[in-house]
């Protein structure tokens, strides 16, 4: 392993930039969902490049867990945009905007 | 040059390009297979980095169930519907676009203050895995991780049962004022009924 540590965390601070780029200028709520996944992809990397730089597996775990939560995330999520669907025939995330003042 | 600097150059540019244009497509269809291109990506970066378990995870888990689901909703709601572009904030977009950059650039100022770009060899990883990085995650998992993990199991049964809720297809409620409008507009119409 001769590549630095360090590529793998830019790398990774670049998805995470552009998932937030995508969370905040997209309007498809799958879109700005997929786009979650991939910050959550980008934090990932980063754990898992930090346990291998410290040479310490509480990293990995973390990260699996957080691919538990993801998925978790992921099925609450999705069902929660069918049934906005369902009540108002849009997935864009500016017409759910009934709470807002 | 060593073979895993290669096949990080290899895999770097093509994770990176894909979640750019993920962000660029209309189609949310091609949206997704992209991300896909990008979870593959980086499972290899995970074998780069000495995690094969957590490769394994992530096509499993990512690249084959989340993103299956993902397709799955994105054809039960329907694909060739045309996005909204109007910008309800000003110049939301270009601020977002800047605010990315600034991430980039505070993520590369930090690392290269905080770590270095130096290669540096890890020691003691072989001995911490020493019979095999599945055998060494399962050994910390199922001990010193034991209460969170069993706690994961809650955390995913109650999301299933709140995904079943939540889809599930039920009769709209009816409020008071729509019973009285409907009752009201049965009296109005009586005598045309009637006639």
């Amino acid at each position: 392993m001769r590549t630095p540590i360090a590529y793998f965390l830019v790398l990774s601070g670049m998805l995470f930039a552009t998932g937030t780029v995508g969370v905040l200028t997209r309007r498809n709520a799958l879109i700005v969902f997929m786009s979650v996944e991939l910050q959550l992809n980008a934090v990932n990397l980063a754990l898992v490049a930090f346990s291998r730089m410290h040479a310490d597996l509480n990293g990995q775990v973390l990260a699996f867990f957080s691919m538990v939560v993801a998925a978790a995330e992921v099925v609450v999520g999705l069902a929660i945009i069918v049934s906005v669907y369902r009540r108002r025939h849009s997935v864009n995330v500016d017409d759910a905007r009934l709470l807002k003042w | 040059m060593p073979l895993d600097n290669v096949v990080f150059w290899v895999f770097a540019p093509v994770a990176v390009g894909s979640a750019i244009a993920m962000l660029l497509m209309r189609n949310a269809v091609h949206a997704a297979l992209l991300l896909i291109v990008n979870f593959f990506c980086l499972a290899v970066m995970y074998l780069l980095l000495d995690a094969p378990f957590l490769f394994a995870v992530q096509i499993i888990v990512y690249a084959g169930a989340i993103m299956v689901l993902f397709l799955f909703v994105i054809m039960l709601l329907g694909v060739d519907r045309g996005e909204d572009l109007s910008e309800r904030l000003i110049a939301q977009r270009p601020v977002a676009i800047a605010l990315g950059l600034a991430i980039v650039i505070e993520v590369a100022v930090a690392v290269r203050a905080g770590v270095g770009f130096a290669t540096k060899a890890p020691a003691g990883f072989d001995a911490a895995n020493a019979d095999g990085n599945t055998q060494a995650l399962a050994r910390v998992l199922f001990t010193k991780y034991f209460f969170p993990f069993e706690v994961t199991s809650v955390l995913l049964i109650v999301a299933a049962i709140a995904a079943m809720v939540l889809a599930q297809r039920r009769a709209r409620a009816v409020t008071q004022a729509e019973l009285d409008a409907v009752t009201a507009h049965e009296e109005a119409s009586e005598p045309g009924v009637s006639g």
